[in-house]
């Protein structure tokens, strides 16, 4: 891989030729939350911030999107040409970037490939920064603390530079562009890396076991404590909607007013929702909200290693973040693995 | 100034499995109330060529103005150019379709689901066993058993529906039965006519009427709940094969295509793992039935 650097003092001429490859969404502040969004000026640009409110997710797979357009006289309509929007994604941490790269697994190297989801991946050109973890980031537990691919560019702090990772063809673009600015790296600036590469190690304060968590899972089926989460789970799906890696969607239709014309749209669902199994003539499968608290973390923790090999979780803390009751992937996991008791706290137990 | 992007991959030559294709309802043949069997045919003919299903696959039904729902197919693979589903009204999207005269256009996508191991049925006698609506996925497998019926050693059909009035295919398989090879065992819990000449008594009591090779048959059986209860406790009484025993279950599935999720069982999506489960997969699976 091609490795250079780049001057703290040049990163705002190198941004500068970033309009050229797309729409920049980068991470700025909105009151006491970070989210990805376009600066008005690059001075907003956060390059040290905890996480997100809502993950990348929302640009390649938007929280409301028209798929397709209907009319009685010609039948249906893609609109696939709207998603091809090329947008540069600025200051990803590792983890969402390993989110990324799983929802890629599910819409673009499955057996039926979403032509949505594609478009705008590979539309979005991804910038990669480096972060120090905080008391809910558990991604090196996820192995998503450092990632090898998904990014164009990714960029990492040594002090008076940043050490520029050139992943994709279209990353080396940008540095072509950029005239020069960046230049070779030296040893030592290697090892500025490797001792701050270890010094994030370090930094993390929660860790999870998963290797033997798929049996875990197995054996605790019927645990009670699924019942005691189902009784505080407020069923708001906030867990889904700021997962990096939760994909549900609800498809409907919308007609015009006094005609038989309309779009088919598809909006981000949740299966903590009450209605998410819910099927023709009224039977719910998943009636009880116990059932749906489960269902979510076998799916992740279960499901995603015997699909793919690895659960679909990348430690990004988000929902140990936003949930109301303290349910979250670390409560959960110590709660099965019978190193809390049910009713604890919530809150990261090194906190 | 800003620069204007250009796309670097611009989508034109995807195929986009979400966008149906437009088929005509060319008869509505009203078997029973409520339960209606469509003929279709798509209105390109590049579409109708290139259609293949196998049994026990489904399709997505757009109603235009209304959505869409996940419908089984009727018809076998073995017979091309109509595509038939049958449909109880039911919900919003059925219901809408219930509303349309012949000669509508509605949106069909798919096939999608794995539908039945037709291939590694082949060879073995076959058991195919409905329950009420269950039929109408086990129609496709029948008449795929009938049409190459040098593949597959005896075929034996049971039956269950609440009264003649509700069996559906009531009058074709009556019709099937006398004049193709297979045993044709049909049979309704009671008969408030008095005029139904064949089984009288509920689906299981039907084992008794024959005996079966558990080392040479597939079963697939397909019904409602109760329906799964019972015939699986005698399936393995005769010591059925719990990876001969086949099952299709229905869930809401909104994409067909393993993206969505409202369809999932367990950590598997019925769309695309399903909607054939064999028995053992079902023991094996959370929340499965």
């Amino acid at each position: 891989m091609k490795i250079l650097k780049l001057a703290k003092e040049n990163l705002d001429l190198f941004v500068s030729v970033l309009p050229a490859f797309g729409e920049v969404y980068a991470p700025i502040k909105r009151g006491k939350e970070f989210v990805f969004e376009r600066p008005s000026r690059w001075s907003d640009v956060q390059m040290k911030y905890t996480r997100t409110m809502l993950p990348p997710k929302k640009l390649v797979l938007p929280p409301c999107e028209t798929t397709l357009t209907f009319d009685p006289e010609k039948g249906y309509r893609d609109l696939l040409a709207e998603a091809s929007k090329p947008l540069v994604l600025f200051g990803v941490h590792s983890y969402d970037i390993y989110g990324l790269n799983i929802l890629d697994r599910v819409f673009a190297q499955a057996k039926y490939p979403d032509p949505y989801y594609i478009t705008r991946r590979k539309n979005t050109a991804i910038i990669g920064v480096d972060f120090v973890p905080d008391d809910k980031h558990l991604a090196s537990s996820m192995n998503a603390d450092f990632v090898d691919s998904g990014f164009d560019l990714f960029l990492s702090d040594i002090g008076n530079d940043y050490l520029v990772l050139v992943g994709t063809s279209r990353g080396d673009d940008m540095v072509v562009m950029s005239n020069c600015l960046m230049q070779m790296p030296t040893e030592a600036d290697f090892d500025e890396y490797k001792k701050r590469s270890q010094l994030r190690r370090d930094a993390y304060k929660v860790h999870v076991a998963l290797e033997d968590l798929p049996e875990i899972l197995e054996m605790e089926y019927h645990s009670a404590v699924w019942d005691e989460m189902g009784e505080r789970c407020l069923s708001c799906g906030s867990c889904s909607m700021v997962c990096p890696t939760c994909y549900c969607f609800d498809v409907g239709d919308e007609v015009d007013f006094g005609s038989r014309k309309g779009r088919r749209i598809r909006s981000w669902d949740s299966c903590l929702l009450r209605t998410h199994a819910l099927v023709a003539g009224g039977e719910n499968f998943r009636a009880e909200r116990s059932s749906r608290v489960k269902f979510r973390y076998y799916h992740k923790q279960r499901g995603f290693v015997a699909e793919y090999g690895r659960p679909s979780c990348v430690g990004c803390g988000r929902c140990v973040e936003v949930c109301p009751a303290e349910i979250n992937i670390i409560s959960v996991i110590q709660s099965i693995r019978g190193e809390r008791d049910g009713t604890a706290s919530g809150a990261p137990a090194s906190s | 100034m800003e620069l204007q992007a250009v796309p670097r991959h611009p989508p034109e030559h995807m195929e986009n499995p979400y966008l149906p294709h437009m088929a005509r309802i060319v008869r509505i043949h009203r078997m029973v109330p409520d339960n209606y069997l469509f003929q279709l045919r798509f209105l390109d003919d590049a579409v109708v060529q290139k259609w293949d299903h196998r049994p026990g696959q489904f399709v997505e039904l757009s109603v235009i103005g209304t959505g869409e729902a996940p419908i089984s197919i009727s018809s076998s693979p073995t017979r091309k150019g109509i595509l038939e589903l049958c449909i109880r009204r039911m919900g919003r999207v059925t219901s809408a379709l219930y509303r349309l005269p012949t000669n509508s256009m509605v949106g069909i996508r798919g096939p999608y689901g794995n539908g039945f191991p037709v291939e590694e049925m082949a060879g073995h006698d076959l058991l195919i066993i409905a329950g009420g609506l269950g039929m109408a996925p086990l129609r496709s497998l029948l008449w795929y058993a009938l049409d190459y019926r040098e593949r597959f050693g005896t075929v034996t059909l049971m039956y269950g529906a609440r009264s003649p009035a509700e069996m559906l295919f009531r009058e074709e398989l009556l019709s099937l039965a006398e004049v193709e090879d297979f045993n044709c065992l049909l049979t309704v819990d009671r008969d408030p006519t008095g005029t139904w000449k064949q089984n009288i008594g509920l689906l299981p009591s039907l084992f008794q009427k024959m005996t079966f090779d558990p080392n040479r048959t597939y079963a697939a059986v397909v019904g409602p709940p109760i329906v799964y209860k019972f015939v699986l406790a005698e399936l393995l009484k005769l010591n059925f094969h719990k990876d001969r025993i086949l099952m299709s279950l229905e869930r809401r599935m909104k994409c067909g295509i393993g993206k969505c999720g409202h369809c999932s069982v367990g950590y598997k999506y019925t769309c695309i793992h399903g909607p054939v489960f064999t028995y053992w997969d079902a023991i094996n699976l959370p929340e499965i039935v």
